[in-house]
């Protein structure tokens, strides 16, 4: 940061020629900057040589990047929480990843119980609302006990503190859940939810008693292949709305917090615990209050999550919880709308990145973190992170 | 400040080094001593917790308590001694090997080891069981670099992935008549070898690997990875690996438009969790492991079933572990030696030159033999396919030399 206005202040503002000319030196005379800026050349070289070679097709992109989409939604429904709390303890709470895998596991015994007793085939919508709702109210659980207990009592201590607190609930939950549930995956059933007979009018169909009955899009196990503009995709809708919802949660919580009374005491309470406190407001509720707004999406977005990839096990939260973090840090930590866009870049570099440079899949998360350290050379804050810096500072 | 941290660190290091040194000392060339009512304790290491590895493992430690419950004590002479066994987590990991071999030296009373369960563990374990001058049967560790001479410590009852690679690869191109493959494995030693040897095999029968590539362990999605191989347009896609990644990988395989494309696993899959986890996707999938077929080995099976009350075995080691078990009871009992005291007093060299030794023994898995490189198993292979939710042979049983 203070490089970089230092660089700033040097030139007149204003015209374009200065604005070149500060962006080309603040480039030329950082040695990090310049590093990066070369391996960020090579990339592209390497993506344009790969792409003008024939090896990579508009095809595959488009293809990669809806399954990105949906890893992408996920992962910014779990960045929302780190960021929230971040924003508001200057806390990384590293057992979010863990809240997220409580979600999925809790859920999957609803839905479960559900399919034995036949009414997941026959209130479908109902009984995945209530799995989801189990899954959001079991997140929200472990969320407050964790905050109660690892948490609160140390909030007066030095920032290390709770960071380690954070991974050592983070471990305790993972071997809870092994434990008490075994290493075993659970594996949530395939659910046929079908929707919008009307517009899909072709989907689905059957003949029953003489008569063409179509049952519409099949918005959950739904496999479908289309064409556009010569483009031969395979889609399921899931993944348009696991993306779909993390968007709309976003908007929601992003008026939440800028529209709402408890929205602006916790923005109170990022800016300064003490003088909120002063002010009236019940610092222990807004803190409470934010860990659960982050747990209910993380595990909304962890029962979506199993709803489409099947398996649950008390390891799963781990890596989409560091890849969430990682995604929140892109996009400025403590900032919402950065999060949901660190979120989705994330997934769709991770998806696409490998085929598009022409190296081995197991090089994805290499080219997720290189990308990352890329980002935070030149805007050190993040994506979004500086409004909210200044703010701080 | 500094200069106390400084202080400290050095304090700790010293000691580390003392106790490196006198450890060292202790176990140099040594032997064991048993009271005759104390206990032989054998460890098993073996991955009892992750992820679609616990299963694994779980199978590895029943064949050895089973093997133990059918045989519990050790005869040197006419005295008795019983024999313990004593289980550890190796996580299927090199730190994990790291740490159970460690443990296990620590101890005195281990007088050998079934196990590290995974080509990365026992590489790690290796080297520990060396300056300890312990000695280990692997019944699962396939890398085949594993047996170069490398570890005195280290032998196995699993045959070698040079001929599991051998066999996959002839299956898929002369049975099923296949001649365009993608390979993806894991990137543990075990996945890593065992696509390259079958790779090889493949590209010398006249076959082509049109893809190849890896995951990493703990993802989740592989659908990008597997719109790569889709565009590759194989005909079979050959994993190596874990459970976790096989059930995934046959799952989203159809949202990558693979649904005409066969898929092929070797013993890391080859458990009924698999078909559990994978469900419909693994229905169709083929599945290479070294598990046996004889009377001897069904009645092994049958036994197991009734004694820890599941339907089937959860791994496919159960009998290499047992047979590692009496392989190391078998030379305990040519070896061992009662002291004045009535002591059973068993030199761990003597003892490692005993498993080496071995000729002709007949175990479960096959008549065992031993070599001088640790390489006891006598190999074969049996390919098998998921049909309604279950394994059936899908080959002859194929055996080496």
């Amino acid at each position: 940061m203070t490089d970089s206005q230092s660089h700033d202040a040097a030139p007149q503002p204003g015209t374009v020629d200065m604005i070149t000319t500060t962006l080309l030196k603040n480039t030329l005379y950082n040695p990090l900057r310049l590093a990066g800026g070369l391996l960020l050349f090579l990339l592209v070289y390497v993506a344009v040589t790969n792409i003008a070679s024939g090896n990579y097709t508009l095809e595959a992109f488009v293809r990669q990047s809806i399954t990105g989409l949906a890893q992408g939604g996920i992962y910014a429904l779990i960045a929302l929480g780190y960021t929230l709390v971040y924003g508001i303890l200057l806390m990384i709470n590293f057992a979010h990843g863990e809240v997220f895998m409580a979600g999925a596991y809790v859920g999957f015994f609803a839905i479960n119980a559900m399919e034995q007793s036949g009414m997941l085939a026959d209130h479908t919508f109902l009984a995945l609302l209530i799995t989801l709702m189990v899954g959001v109210v079991a997140s929200v659980t472990i969320a407050l006990l964790l905050e109660r207990i690892a948490y609160r009592p140390l909030r007066g201590a030095p920032r290390l503190v709770p960071l380690i607190t954070a991974i050592g609930a983070s471990i305790t939950l993972q071997q809870l859940f092994l434990r008490l549930f075994g290493p075993d995956p659970r594996v949530y059933p395939r659910v046929n939810l079908y929707i919008l007979p009307g517009i899909f009018r072709d989907l689905e169909c059957a003949e029953v008693s003489g008569a063409q009955v179509c049952k519409g899009l099949d918005l959950i196990d739904g496999l479908y292949r289309v064409d556009v503009l010569g483009m031969n995709l395979r889609i399921r809708p899931v993944f348009f709305l696991v993306a779909f919802f993390a968007i709309v949660l976003m908007i929601a919580l992003w008026f939440f917090v800028q529209r709402t009374k408890t929205g602006k005491a916790m923005r109170a309470v990022a800016e300064d615990k003490n003088a909120a406190a002063l002010m009236g407001i019940n610092v222990d509720r807004v803190i409470a209050t934010t860990f659960v707004l982050g747990a209910a999406l993380a595990g909304a977005g962890a029962v979506l999550f199993a709803l489409y990839n099947q398996q649950v096990t008390p390891f799963m939260g781990f890596v989409p919880g560091i890849k969430a973090f990682t995604a929140a840090v892109l996009g400025g930590i403590g900032n919402i709308p950065g999060a949901m866009l660190g979120g989705f870049f994330l997934g769709i570099v991770e998806s696409t990145g490998p085929a598009l440079l022409g190296i081995s899949s197991q090089l994805k998360d290499v080219i997720a973190f290189g990308l990352l350290v890329l980002i935070l050379i030149f805007r050190p804050t993040g994506i979004f992170g500086e409004v909210l810096a200044e703010k701080k500072a | 400040m500094l200069r106390k941290i400084v202080l400290v660190m050095g304090v700790f290091a010293i000691a580390a080094l003392g106790l490196s040194l006198v450890s060292a000392q202790d176990t140099m060339g040594s032997s064991v001593m048993v009271s005759p009512d104390g206990e032989i304790v054998i460890g098993v290491a073996a991955a009892l917790s992750g992820e679609g590895l616990a299963p694994l493992g779980e199978d590895i430690v029943r064949g050895a308590q089973l093997a133990n419950i059918n045989r519990p004590t050790v005869k040197i002479g006419d005295v008795e001694f019983a024999v313990s066994l004593d289980p550890q987590d190796d996580t299927c990991a090199a730190e994990g090997g790291q740490a159970v071999a460690n443990r296990y030296v620590s101890d005195e009373r281990v007088v050998a080891v079934v196990g590290p369960m995974c080509s990365s563990a026992c590489r790690a374990a290796g080297p520990i069981f060396d300056a300890a001058g312990y000695t280990s049967i692997s019944p699962s560790c396939t890398a085949p670099d594993l047996t170069d001479g490398t570890f005195a410590s280290f032998n196995r009852v699993v045959p070698t992935d040079a001929f599991q690679g051998v066999v996959d690869a002839e299956f898929v191109f002369n049975t099923l008549g296949i001649t365009r493959i993608a390979t993806i494995h894991d990137g543990s030693p075990y996945g890593e070898g065992l696509v390259t040897v079958m790779a090889e095999a493949f590209t010398e029968l006249g076959g082509e690997v049109v893809f190849q590539d890896a995951v990493n362990v703990g993802d989740t999605d592989f659908r990008a990875l597997l719109d790569r191989v889709a565009d590759a347009d194989p005909e079979l896609v050959f994993f190596v690996g874990f459970i976790a990644e096989g059930s995934r990988l046959a799952s989203q395989r159809f949202d990558a438009g693979l649904d005409e494309v066969a898929f092929m696993g070797a013993d890391g899959i080859f458990s009924p969790d698999f078909i559990s986890t994978a469900g419909e996707a693994a229905e169709g999938v083929y599945v290479s492991s070294p598990t046996p077929s004889s009377e001897i080995y069904d009645a092994f099976v049958a036994a197991y079933v009734e004694e820890f009350g599941v339907e089937e075995p959860s791994g496919p080691y159960h009998a290499n572990a047992a047979d590692a078990y009496n392989v190391i009871l078998n030379a305990i009992e040519a070896v061992g030696t009662v002291d004045d005291n009535g002591d059973l007093v068993i030199d761990r060299a003597a003892l490692s030159e005993a498993i080496r030794a071995t000729t002709d023994y007949e175990g479960l898995i096959g008549t065992i033999t031993c070599e001088e490189n640790g390489e006891c198993a006598s190999a074969a292979i049996t390919i098998y396919q998921v049909m309604d939710g279950a394994f059936v042979l899908a080959s002859e049983t194929m055996e080496s030399e």
